[in-house]
């Protein structure tokens, strides 16, 4: 089921200045779900965030990637984030990571447990795969339990079929 | 748990053989057949039971709603009953039934005995033969008054319907409030019919997949509590919870065995993939019953514990297979277009209740344990999770509505003429029906 193609790296990332030295300061206050704020998934918005915090995560690196319909494979597009996310996370290696695996409500109850832990751990082994050690990550399923999107239309669920990276202490 | 003194009561007039005479020859006159659905509910006359206080009316009224529930029976509206009972102990003017289409009558009396509980004595009868059906008496604490009505309805749907009945009976399910992205999800119980309401966890963790256990008043659920989700009983009448096995990672999807003595779950791998284990409760020991490189979940043993149905996406999309309990044989059943998952074997063992996903609709259908047979019983945008009856007649799931806020609980007989909404004060999903109660 896994599929990990070659990646390519992302021009976006920012050189970080003395991130390490910030990165116990990080803020608290960040929200689970960067939807929530209406923060895009994607890289390079270009906030300003203190570089090695947790909104620096969210917001320049992307903290989730999307899949397709009943399909844990990691798409090109996600490919590209989950390398963001371990480049950062290689740079600053004092975070623990938990990798949600999540699915929109178009399944049964059970099986989307199974079908978003297999997401979760898709995204475990991608960031693997890139040089995130192993015991830095830890995965959880929530099936189709917690959705960032509520609505009712195709568009709408291919938000909820995710994996959303949170970093240990700065989320839930 | 508290238990029921039940012992017939014949008619004054009638000897004891009589009436048992009386009660075959009116069988074969005055029944239902459920196999066939009914188009017709058969006109059941329920007059309100003999009692000094409202308690007669209160069982009566509890009786009536069961029946008409059902879809099998049509209780006839009071104002137009024309004999007023005074004397249960005697015969009816059976011509004052039958001039207003009443098949069957009932007709009762609550007492209270010296040491405050309640008897109560009921009689069924057949109008058009002239006979009494059946005539029982039963006492209970005066705070059980809803089971008594609950078994006097079984004992009308038996006799009747020849089949047992299933209104003695609770379901668990999942109470959920609040907003859909942060729901609250507790376990909640209720008798069959939406009464006596109340919640078995805080809401402090997720809580998904409630199943009774079929032989105790017992749970098996999968919590968020631990952080890793895994499964759990739980006593319902202590509230002692324990958590199943020690596994590294999440269970989900626990279902009893016939018995009661063993668990048949998911377990997810480390490599992502879920396979079916089987967990002794009292050995403690787990049998592994799936190694698939796929998605293997949703297990439920059939009724004589032999076989396990569950859902595997091994074929690429999600289908039913069967295999030996012991995981020997697994073989692919359900080859309709679509999805199906959630099979759930019926307690007669005849049929296996699935949700399918086709064309972008959710249904709740039944096929026969080879997978030949499929009916649809009802289709919806979002709906899942069935759960039979104790008598396998009637199936419960839950349903969303497109652009709704949240699930509702709905019941479907087996000829998916009879849908009815299940009311509870919040949302509601997971349902699962309780054994009869004893």
């Amino acid at each position: 089921m896994r599929r990990i193609a070659a990646i390519t790296r992302s021009p976006l990332i920012v050189a970080f200045v003395a991130g390490l030295a910030l990165a116990g300061c990080a803020s608290k206050q960040t929200p689970n779900n960067a939807a929530d704020l209406g923060l895009s998934g994607g890289a390079g918005s270009g906030i300003a965030a203190t570089p090695g915090s947790s909104q620096d995560f969210t917001v320049n690196v992307g903290d989730r990637i999307f899949f397709d319909t009943d399909s844990t494979v990691i798409r090109a597009d996600a490919q590209q984030t989950l390398a963001r996310q371990a480049q950062w996370l290689n740079q600053y290696g004092n975070y623990g990571i938990t990798v949600e695996g999540h699915a929109d409500e178009r399944g049964t109850r059970e099986y989307n447990l199974a079908l978003s832990a297999r997401r979760a751990a898709a995204t475990r082994d991608y960031l693997a795969s890139q040089g995130v050690a192993a015991n830095r990550i830890r995965t959880i399923s929530y099936g189709k339990e917690r959705p960032v999107a509520v609505c009712d239309n195709i568009s709408c669920w291919s938000q909820n079929r995710r994996a959303v990276t949170l970093l240990d202490g700065a989320g839930s | 748990m508290m238990r029921f003194l039940k012992t017939c009561i014949a008619i004054g007039a009638l000897a004891l053989t009589g009436a048992l005479v009386a009660t075959m020859s009116a069988r074969a006159q005055l029944q239902i057949d459920v196999t066939q659905g009914v188009v017709e509910p058969m006109p059941i006359a329920v007059t309100d039971f003999l009692s000094s206080d409202n308690v007669g009316a209160e069982i009566t009224g509890v009786i009536e709603a069961n029946l008409r529930r059902s879809g099998l029976f049509a209780p006839i509206s009071k104002s137009a009953f024309i004999e007023r009972i005074s004397n249960p102990d005697v015969a009816p003017r059976f011509n004052d039934w039958t001039v207003i289409n009443a098949q069957a009558l009932v007709t009762g009396r609550v007492t209270q005995e010296a040491d405050g509980r309640l008897r109560a004595e009921y009689r069924l009868w057949d109008t058009f033969s002239g006979q009494q059906v059946v005539g029982e008496q039963y006492f209970a604490n005066r705070q059980n008054w809803r089971r008594i009505a609950h078994i006097i309805s079984d004992s009308i749907y038996q006799n009747l319907t020849g089949e047992s009945g299933y209104f003695d009976t609770r379901i668990v399910y999942v109470d959920e409030q609040g907003p859909k992205n942060q729901r609250v999800k507790r376990l909640a119980i209720m008798d069959q019919d939406g009464a006596n309401q109340r919640t078995l966890t805080d809401g402090s963790a997720i809580v998904l997949t409630p199943r009774f256990s079929p032989t105790r008043q017992e749970i098996t659920y999968m919590s968020y509590e631990g952080g890793t989700p895994q499964v759990y009983l739980l006593q319902i009448e202590t509230g002692q919870r324990e958590l199943v096995g020690n596994f590294p990672g999440m269970t989900f999807a626990p279902r009893f065995s016939p018995d009661g003595q063993r668990i048949v779950m998911s377990l997810l791998r480390e490599d992502g993939n879920s396979n079916i284990y089987m967990m002794d409760l009292r050995s403690r020991t787990t049998t592994r019953l799936t190694n698939s490189n796929a998605i293997d979940t949703s297990p439920t043993y059939s009724p004589d514990g032999t076989k396990v149905a569950f859902t595997s996406d091994r074929g690429g999309r999600p289908h039913i297979y069967v295999m030996g309990s012991d995981g020997s044989n697994p073989t692919r059943i359900s080859f309709g277009d679509g999805s199906y998952s959630t099979p759930v074997w019926s307690p007669r063992g005849d049929l296996i209740a699935f949700t399918k996903q086709s064309a972008g609709q959710f249904q709740i259908g039944v096929m026969r344990i080879d997978g030949s047979g499929e009916r649809i019983l009802s289709t919806g945008h979002l709906q899942e999770g069935p759960t039979w009856a104790p008598n396998g007649r009637v199936i419960m799931f839950f349903r969303e509505a497109s652009g709704s806020a949240g699930p509702t609980l709905h019941s479907i007989d087996l000829t998916g003429r009879n849908e009815q909404r299940i009311a509870t004060p919040n949302f509601g999903s997971d349902p699962a029906w309780s054994p009869l109660l004893e």
